[in-house]
Parts: structure tokens; C-alpha cells; sequence
């Protein structure tokens, strides 16, 4: 009986390690024919605007809000931290660097992940199981290029935007409470964020690491709303996949990221 | 909701994020102060470097010319040789001082060069001759330490 219940376990675990890496399989070569059909996306700018709007312009006010709050937080510990040292002067450097290289892209992403990415899932998803995608194929429209790649587009191109736009509301969130509200010299808060701060390798880092973000996000969102069960239940559950999937891509590919970028510059 | 308001609302958030790109390109950063690709290199050897990091800055009577490259030690002589990127809009007198300095107590550390009066300039790939070595405090403090014992010892 044990030796049984031993097989059984190796089985399921077997069938797991099958099943995740055909997954892979599938979406890596999902990916590489949203590509192919990337060029429609851009021969209709139509369809790709009306995501960007989706996607980008109705996130503007989460993102632009978040990121004025999480500018004020960091403005008050940062000062409150490095106060301590008398080093209160320095709190551009920090705001400046944790937003530009880590928190812009990376809480941008985790908030378009939720906002933009699940209603990408839900309406690929809602259009499966109610065989709008199936019609689509049977009047020779292919809805890779009608339906996905505009979504996946819209992402990409939405992401740094948001995520530049996140870093700046938090800038000016920190400025409000370190230089408004505590009294840190104004020239000295700019200032020393200018001295600090580089256009190449900071600022530039950041943006490689939000349009990686914004493909990683808009990928996975359009392919489980693709891949979801064609009923009520599949389309919630691959909705959830792509919350949780993409935040932890998000956080894991920041990490590789990070060790790339920023592994020469502390010596 | 109909195509043209779709293309103004979109047009306004790609003009909003481009808007914080710059800012944060020319606010946040520094992408006006420093040019890195018109530059040439020069060499300086240094006894003790100190805290100097790679990307600190050069500067001269207090202005930003250029940048610290690389940092290696000399497997032979043992001294640190730090290669300099300079603007090429400055150039330097063969007999000038490189010296490796600290802003305030907790500052960073950074490179001043001192012009002196020759007349040949040093060229791309040159080396500065003159250097003076980072101020370690641990040896300043024991220096102290041992002047005082023995001033102390002989004052008996």
C-alpha cells in the first residue's frame, strides 16, 4: 500500500512537471505568434488606441494617486530614517533612486498587473466562452490579430508611461511632506537628486524595466484570458492566474533585472 | 464612447507620461551636466584610493569634468591605477595634481586636479604623475595617537 500511495504521489508530481512545462511551451510560442501578428495591430492603429485608452488612460488616476501616496510615505520614513545620521538632507537621493530604479516600475506594474491585466483576462476570456473567438474564425477574421495583439500592444506601450508617470507623482509626493511639510531645504532636495542621480544607468534602467514589465504583464494577461476553460469558473480562475502570475513575474524578473543592471555600481 | 475623444484621451496620457519621462530625464536626473561621449582618458596612480568608487566624480576648482572609469590595482607596484574619463572640453597642464578628496565629514569621495603651470597639456591615454593618496582616518587617528604618546614620553 505504501509503495501505491508513493506511485501515486510520483504520478501527480509527474503529471505537474508536465503539465507546467507544456505551459511554458504553449505561451512562449503564443508569444512568438502575437508577434507575427503584431504588424496588423499597428496597420489598424484603431483597435491599438482604443487599448492604450483601456489599459493606459483609465489607469492614470490609480497610478497617478498611488504613486503621490507612496512618495509621501517614503518622503516621511526616508526623513525619519535618515535624520538620524543628520543626513535629512539626502532624502532627494533616497526618494529620487528607490523610485526611479525599484518602486516606479515595479508598484506600477503590480498595479496595472491587477487593474488592466485581470480585464484583459476577463474580456479575452468572456469572448472564448461565449464563442465570439470561434465566429471571428469562421468569418476568416483571425482574432490573434484582431483581438490579442492590439491588447498586448496597448500594455507594452501603456507601461512606461505609467510607470514614468508613477515615479513622478512620487517625487512630488515626497517633495510635499520632506520639503512642504518637515522643512528640508528645497535646493538641497533637488539638488542632491541631481547630483545622485543619472539619466544613464538610473533613469534609463528604470524604463528598460518597465517596458519588460509591461510585456511580461500584458503577455501573460492575454494569453490565460486565450488559454481559460470556456465557462464561468475558467474565466475567473485564469483571471486570477494572471493577477498572481504576473505580479510574481514582476518581482522575480526585477530581481534578474536588478542583478544585471546595478551588480557593478556598489564597488 | 467614439473614435476621436478615444484618440484625444490617448493622445493626452502618452503626452502626460512622455511629460514625466523628461521630468524625470531633466528634474530627477542630470542628462544636461554631463556629456560622457566626447571625453578622453587619462591614467592616475594612487598609493591608497580610500572609498573612491567607480562614477565618482572629477572635479577641478570645484566644477565637474569628468568621471572615474575604472579603478585596478597594479600587480607589480601595488598602487591603485584609476583611469579617468575628462570632458574634452577641459585639458590639463602635464604637472597637475590629482588628489582624492572628501566632501564634508560623510561626503563622497571624489577626485580634484589641480592645474599647475606647464605648458604641454596631457594628451588622450596620459598619465598623471603627481597624485595624492586618500586621507584614511584610521591612520590619521593613530598618527595622533602615537605623536601624542610620544611627545608625552619625552616631555618627562
Amino acid at each position: 500500500m505504501p509503495a501505491d500511495a508513493l506511485a501515486h504521489g510520483l504520478r501527480r508530481l509527474g503529471a505537474g512537471a508536465i503539465n507546467a512545462v507544456s505551459r511554458l511551451g504553449y505561451s512562449t510560442r503564443f508569444f512568438a505568434v502575437v508577434l507575427m501578428h503584431s504588424p496588423a495591430a499597428f496597420r489598424r492603429t484603431r483597435l491599438t488606441m482604443r487599448e492604450i485608452y483601456f489599459a493606459g488612460t483609465l489607469s492614470l488616476v490609480i497610478i497617478m494617486v498611488s504613486g503621490l501616496f507612496v512618495g509621501m510615505v517614503l518622503g516621511l520614513q526616508g526623513y525619519d530614517s535618515l535624520n538620524k545620521y543628520g543626513a535629512g538632507e539626502s532624502l532627494g537621493i533616497f526618494v529620487g533612486l528607490s523610485l526611479v530604479r525599484e518602486l516606479g516600475p515595479v508598484v506600477a506594474g503590480l498595479l496595472f498587473a491587477s487593474r488592466a491585466g485581470s480585464a484583459i483576462t476577463a474580456e479575452i476570456g468572456l469572448m472564448k466562452t461565449t464563442e465570439q473567438l470561434a465566429a471571428m474564425e469562421m468569418m476568416a477574421v483571425d482574432p490573434l490579430a484582431r483581438i490579442v495583439a492590439p491588447r498586448f500592444w496597448g500594455g507594452v506601450i501603456s507601461m512606461p508611461l505609467l510607470a514614468a508617470l508613477f515615479s513622478m507623482m512620487g517625487v512630488f509626493g515626497a517633495y510635499l511632506v520632506g520639503v512642504r511639510l518637515i522643512g528640508v531645504d528645497s535646493g538641497a532636495f533637488w539638488g542632491n537628486m541631481r547630483a545622485a542621480i543619472e539619466f544613464w544607468p538610473d533613469i534609463t534602467n528604470g524604463i528598460i524595466k518597465s517596458v519588460v514589465f509591461g510585456v511580461a504583464v500584458s503577455l501573460i494577461a492575454v494569453f490565460e484570458g486565450y488559454d481559460a476553460k470556456p465557462t464561468a469558473e475558467g474565466v475567473s480562475s485564469a483571471t486570477t492566474r494572471t493577477v498572481v502570475g504576473a505580479s510574481l513575474a514582476i518581482l522575480a524578473l526585477d530581481f534578474i533585472l536588478t542583478v544585471f543592471m546595478f551588480r557593478g555600481l556598489g564597488r | 464612447m467614439n473614435r476621436s475623444a478615444i484618440d484625444l484621451w490617448v493622445g493626452i496620457f502618452v503626452a502626460i507620461g512622455l511629460a514625466a519621462i523628461v521630468f524625470l530625464a531633466l528634474k530627477v536626473g542630470n542628462l544636461t551636466s554631463f556629456n560622457t561621449d566626447a571625453s578622453y582618458r587619462l591614467d592616475a596612480r594612487f598609493d591608497n584610493i580610500g572609498g573612491l568608487k567607480v562614477r565618482a566624480p572629477v572635479k577641478a576648482a570645484g566644477v565637474v569634468v569628468g568621471r572615474v572609469d575604472r579603478i585596478r590595482l597594479d600587480p607589480k607596484t601595488y598602487e591603485a591605477v584609476v583611469g579617468l574619463k575628462i570632458d574634452n572640453g577641459y585639458q590639463f597642464t602635464k604637472d597637475s595634481i590629482a588628489s582624492i578628496l572628501t566632501s564634508g565629514l560623510l561626503g563622497e569621495v571624489y577626485i580634484g586636479i589641480d592645474a599647475g603651470g606647464d605648458t604641454v597639456m596631457l594628451a588622450d591615454g596620459g598619465t598623471i604623475a603627481k597624485t595624492q593618496s586618500a586621507v584614511v582616518l584610521e591612520k590619521l587617528i593613530g598618527q595622533f595617537l602615537f605623536d601624542k604618546a610620544s611627545n608625552a614620553g619625552s616631555g618627562k
